[in-house]
């Protein structure tokens, strides 16, 4: 009878903790599921396409990187329950707050254009207009936040989480060898050695793991969805998971291009799927839907990232808990910011190249900045208490950031300065 | 003169909300420490550095 009582109570106590978990969790799985936005997915179809599987053990590497930086934004969020734009201000005053604030302004909308110029692009494949497109993105996105509910707004971003997935079976469907995959993807090693081009599509991928928009969006997303200290435990499985889940993605699109378009330069996700569709019709068909999910992912994630940090730090209402009448501002900003970048797209002849190239640069501005203010905020234990870095985290969470730092400076550099590299 | 004065007041409202942000916020609640003061300074150096060289690439496009 012991051993009974004993298994009911525990399945009871874990069947409440995984209710307490689905309730918490979001805000990770979101904020890294959108990091693959249609940057990333480029950046990874065109690494399997020129490296076949080979850099997949890289990229497995690169999600423990963006847990330990991201779950920093969780214990900081529910511990001062204030956004990162706001607790740069307090802890560093405003010249910084100002700088962190226009630039994340200004990044977030060049990003916002890169991912409508990646939505554009996947649908044009299914032969649907650029207006179309951004018209039904602007509609759709406006639809997310009018009805005034966190938790909807949530649940639906979680929905495209889940279709980013969509790679997984179009890896199935290119039958790629399982042995290729151990043999090359799971040993580490640099295909055709270390030189100068294989050290910039290291910094490109690195570049995506972590932008600046993630830690803005995940620590006001905490600080909305009104997490606690008791809940860190869950927020960072919430993250765990979500660091899962973008690997994940990553290595999947990395299957697809490097078993199909293995040697083949490519240049974007768009021309991928084109070039996939001649072999394997659905599979380059999931490439382009999962490329426009992931511009709609990051779409929804950099715009509301804005306007929470502009919120936060003039003092408007500032929760998607609040209905529009009830925050003018924020969702003027909101829909300001989507509506001006969608409209760039649809300009003929709009230097849109020059504006994904800029994006890099401007990235490098802002990262450096916000990820020691999270390690420095970090270390403030009046405030953290209990949750602040202990010396382990700092020589983890330092160590990463300062890697992060040094590659991402170098690849924007070299976005500048092509030829650096060789 | 009529039409731009709700633009004029917009515009003094909004100067005057941003020197309430500054107000607010004069004082860093964070202790400078050495360490911080170093961070902050190393920020500083490296946007500088950024800055000259996006100057540089400016200049070098403007004058090929």
């Amino acid at each position: 009878m012991n051993w009974i009582t004993k298994i009911y109570y525990q399945a009871r106590r874990s069947w409440k903790a995984l209710a307490v978990y689905f309730m918490i969790a979001g805000p990770g799985l979101i904020v890294m599921v959108a990091d693959n936005d249609a940057g990333g997915i480029t950046t990874y179809a065109v690494t399997g396409a020129k490296y076949g599987y080979s850099l997949i053990w890289f990229l497995i590497l690169l999600g423990p990187v963006a847990y330990f930086v991201q779950e920093m934004t969780v214990r900081l969020g529910a511990v001062t329950k204030r956004g990162h734009a706001e607790a740069i201000f307090d802890g560093f005053g405003p010249f910084w707050g100002w700088f962190s604030l226009i630039d994340l302004m200004f990044l977030d909308w060049l990003t916002l254009i890169t991912e409508f110029i990646g939505m554009t692009a996947a649908l044009k494949i299914f032969g649907i207009p650029g207006w179309v497109t951004v018209t039904v993105v602007c509609s759709l996105m406006g639809f997310m936040v009018v009805n005034g509910r966190y938790w909807t707004w949530e649940k639906i971003a979680l929905m495209f989480c889940a279709v980013n997935l969509i790679y997984v079976p179009g890896a199935f469907i290119v039958h790629p060898s399982v042995k290729d995959l151990v043999v090359q993807g799971l040993i580490p090693h640099f295909q055709g050695g270390f030189n100068g081009e294989m050290f910039f599509f290291l910094m490109a991928n690195i570049g995506t793991t972590i932008a600046p928009w993630m830690l803005f969006f995940q620590q006001s997303s905490v600080v909305d969805k009104g997490l606690k200290e008791k809940d860190i435990f869950f927020g960072k499985i919430d993250t765990f998971m979500g660091a899962i889940a973008t690997v994940a993605v990553a290595v999947f699109v990395v299957i697809v291009t490097g078993t199909v378009l293995n040697g083949v330069n490519i240049d974007d996700a768009g021309q991928a799927s084109k070039l996939i569709m001649q072999t394997h019709h659905y599979a380059g068909e999931f490439m382009a839907i999962g490329l426009f999910d992931s511009g709609f992912l990051g779409a929804i994630c950099i715009s509301i990232a804005s306007s929470w940090a502009f919120g936060e730090v003039f003092g408007w209402a500032h929760s998607l808990n609040n209905r529009i009448r009830e925050a003018p501002w924020f969702y003027l900003n909101y829909f300001i910011t989507l509506i001006s970048a969608g409209i760039i797209v649809l300009i003929p002849g709009a230097p849109l190249v020059l504006i994904t190239l800029f994006v890099q640069v401007v990235a490098v501005t802002l990262l450096p900045a916000a990820l020691v203010f999270l390690i420095l905020l970090l270390n403030d234990k009046k405030t953290m208490g209990e949750y602040a870095n202990t010396p382990v985290l700092n020589i983890v969470n330092g160590g990463i950031v300062a890697i992060i730092i040094a590659l991402s400076t170098l690849y924007g550099i070299s976005t500048l300065f092509p030829d650096m590299f060789g | 003169m009529r039409l731009g004065h709700p633009f004029e007041a917009m515009i003094s409202r909004n100067i005057e909300k941003v020197r309430a942000i500054n107000r607010r916020y004069a004082n860093p609640r964070l202790v400078l420490s050495p360490a911080v003061r170093a961070s902050l300074l190393c920020l500083r150096l490296y946007l500088i550095f950024l800055v000259v060289l996006l100057a540089y690439k400016f200049i070098t496009l403007v004058i090929h």
